[in-house]
């Protein structure tokens, strides 16, 4: 005799649904390894058919990604002496010496700078916004909140002239503070809409309660909405920093000597003396990280914010 | 602790008039109800007086201060929420202890009060627990020791037993009636059930539609009741009314029901048209013989007494006589009316007509 339970899925099925989850989570893995193994990879590793799955793991791609190099003819390269460094040899075995740092490390910096600035500016407007629709009166405030979404109906990229003529009219052009502002205008409706809804699953009791206990309205927003709406905020931010820092096409537009992103260099990458694909691989492969280290440092909240507040306790 | 007098409050949302021209008076130290049904302005009246909402118009002196515009924190009112509001983000310990932290006490002060008021709660060893896994109970005492911590001049509560289960709340309800005794706080109470407010408070405010319909003790509110609103609400069952169409003539000890000579207490004024007496059921006596006659429709069998349901000529009424008398459905029976109880209300307005009964009362 088996008991049979309603709630609880009987062993097979958790089976089946665990092998399920796992071929899924494999497939979907394997664009993410191969980009991941290619960055170890020798080029001509990287572009041997049948593909190698075992290879001699090397870092050439990524000494390649973060320097530029010269050729030299062997004798200039005899008369040097022997290399200095581990990446002075991996870079001679193909008769060249670094000439400098490449662009990638202040690219990657820029994303990071223009990525978290315009999530944080995003964040802190959207969420003083929300708190304001969610608990104030507020004058058309129907109205307001469906302007604030309608910036959303198109995509943003529709008004790429105008503002590539107006951040050029602003100086805004190639600039950290004009691309966080960008950024941070496309994703402000997002932030405010989402950060409303979770808002608004707090109970104003929480924040009467302080105002009664003592406390400013600012203080009881701080210390006690705040903490309510952490999830709210995490997952919301997330969402906000993964725009801010794949977003290709405004980058490509308005950025090139000071302010490019990561997204419009890596593919330059490949132009630099061949087709170095452990390279650009190194390249993305780093690109990935810092959101990938933000989800897994937030995923706690993340988690239990996905539902878009529908389910919160 | 305070006195709190609210003259011509008033309060609107829009169009919507949540409450209207409200006075009263709570004297220092009073268990006061706030009485009435489901949206009729209870809940607006408390948050207005702790300075949650600001009035349309009118004033609420606290101790002889005009409050009604100042901030909520400027007040020293504490506030028991009907779902507790228990900061959920932190422990029992930290719950109670936020408001004097934000009053900037020192540590060792802080720590002695919480001591104090655990006791008095008895809630000593949950103090670590997050307020997450409490029962309503133990939630309750929580959110009462956040409000008594602070000592402050008043406490409001809004139903604060509304979320226990009906077994805790007669508990629950005596602690809370103990604890303001131990105290003497000015506490004003709302709630929509008649029979805790009758059992808890020093005096009622019975409001309705937006509307205070009246306000006095217990006793006055049963007894004498101001308007057929406030007959029907209070008591189980509520007041009988006999409608009928007549004349009443100011002095007058009696008045003829439909032929039938009443007796009521001497009129203070005069009316005429429809008018309606109302009697409590345990006013009612039944006997063989009279000229008020009714059918036995029901009858409730309460142990200490018995409640009967007569069709009459004037619709049902109900009587509460002794237990131990057999009463069968269809029988009939003569209704005789304490005449020394009767309210009389002109039922247009719904207004009680002043009698020697309950002139200087309402
Ligand atoms: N902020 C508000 N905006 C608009 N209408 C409101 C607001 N607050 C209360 N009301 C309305 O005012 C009326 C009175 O509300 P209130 O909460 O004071 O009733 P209550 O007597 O406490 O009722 P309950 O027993 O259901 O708690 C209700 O009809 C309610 O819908
Ligand atoms: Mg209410």
């Amino acid at each position: 005799m088996s008991s049979y339970s309603v709630t609880e899925p009987s062993q097979k099925s958790k089976t089946v649904a665990a092998v399920l989850v796992i071929a899924y989570a494999l497939i979907t893995m394997v664009p993410l390894v191969w980009i991941i193994l290619t960055g170890f990879k020798s080029p001509a590793d990287a572009i041997s058919y049948p593909p190698k799955v075992v290879f001699d793991p090397t870092l050439e791609g990524y000494v390649n990604l973060f320097t530029t190099r010269t050729r030299v003819t062997p004798e200039d390269l005899e008369a040097l002496g022997p290399p200095e460094t581990w990446y002075d040899a991996i870079v001679r075995q193909y008769d060249m010496v670094i000439a400098g740092p490449s662009k990638f490390g202040e690219r990657f910096l820029n994303s990071i700078i223009i990525g978290f600035g315009s999530t944080f500016l995003s964040i802190f407007l959207g969420t003083l916004a929300a708190y304001a629709f969610s608990r104030f009166r507020i004058p058309l405030a129907d109205d307001l909140l469906f302007f604030i979404l309608s910036t959303r109906m198109m995509p943003p990229i529709a008004v790429a002239i105008p503002i590539f003529l107006m951040y050029r009219q602003l100086g805004l052009s190639d600039t950290h503070l004009g691309m966080i502002l960008l950024y941070t205008a496309v994703n402000i409706s997002l932030a405010v809409w989402l950060l409303k809804g979770f808002i608004d699953e707090i109970p104003r009791e929480y924040e009467e309660a302080a105002l009664i206990d003592g406390y400013t309205r600012f203080q009881a927003f701080y210390k006690v909405v705040l903490p309510q709406a952490a999830t709210g905020i995490a997952s919301t931010a997330i969402f906000c920093l993964i725009f801010a820092w794949n977003e290709y096409a405004f980058a490509v537009l308005l950025t090139s000597a000071t302010a490019q992103t990561a997204p419009p260099f890596i593919p330059t990458i490949i132009g630099v003396g061949g087709l170095d694909w452990p390279a650009v691989a190194a390249g993305a492969t780093l690109f990935l990280l810092p959101v990938m280290i933000f989800t897994i440092v937030l995923r706690k909240h993340l988690l239990r914010g996905i539902t878009f507040g529908a389910v919160r306790k | 602790m305070a006195t709190i007098e609210i003259r011509d409050l008033r309060k609107q949302f829009g169009d919507f008039t949540a409450v209207r021209e409200s006075s009263f008076t709570i004297e220092d130290g009073e268990f006061f109800m706030l009485l009435g049904p489901s949206g009729c302005g209870k809940t607006t009246t408390l948050r207005m007086i702790a300075g949650l909402e600001l009035p349309t118009s009118g004033e609420i002196y606290l101790d002889g201060e005009e409050v009604s515009q100042k901030l909520a924190r400027e007040r020293d009112i504490a506030f028991v929420f009907q779902m507790f509001a228990l900061y959920p983000h932190m422990n029992v310990r930290k719950n109670i202890t936020y408001p004097l932290v934000s009053q900037g006490w020192p540590r060792n002060r802080i720590k002695a009060k919480l001591d104090e008021v655990a006791g008095i709660l008895g809630i000593r060893d949950i103090l670590d627990r997050p307020v997450g896994g409490l029962s309503g109970g133990d939630r309750q005492r929580v959110a009462l020791g956040r409000a008594i911590v602070r000592e402050p001049k008043a406490f409001m509560m809004d139903e604060p037993l509304g979320a226990l289960d009906a077994e805790f709340r007669e508990r629950m309800a005596e602690e809370l009636r103990a604890l303001h005794d131990r105290m003497g706080a000015t506490t004003v109470y709302v709630t929509h059930d008649q029979l805790e407010a009758m059992q808890m408070g020093d005096k009622i405010v019975v409001m309705n539609n937006a509307v205070v319909e009246q306000f006095g003790t217990p006793r006055e509110i049963y007894d004498t009741p101001a308007t057929m609103f406030v007959a029907d609400f209070i008591g189980d069952p509520s007041m009988n009314f006999l409608p009928f169409e007549g004349v009443l003539a100011e002095g007058a000890s009696s008045v003829s029901l439909g032929g039938i000579e009443t007796a009521i207490p001497m009129a203070r004024e005069g009316a005429r048209g429809r008018l309606v007496l109302g009697a409590r059921p345990e006013h009612i006596a039944l006997t063989d013989d009279g000229p008020l006659r009714g059918r036995v429709a029901a009858t409730e069998y309460l142990g200490t007494s018995q409640v009967v349901t007569l069709d009459t000529g004037f619709g049902e009424v109900k009587a509460r006589i002794a237990a131990d008398r057999r009463m069968a459905p269809g029988e009939t029976a003569a209704l005789t009316i304490d005449g020394t109880r009767v309210t009389m209300f002109d039922e247009g307005t719904g207004r009680a007509l002043r009698s020697e009964l309950n002139e200087g009362v309402i």
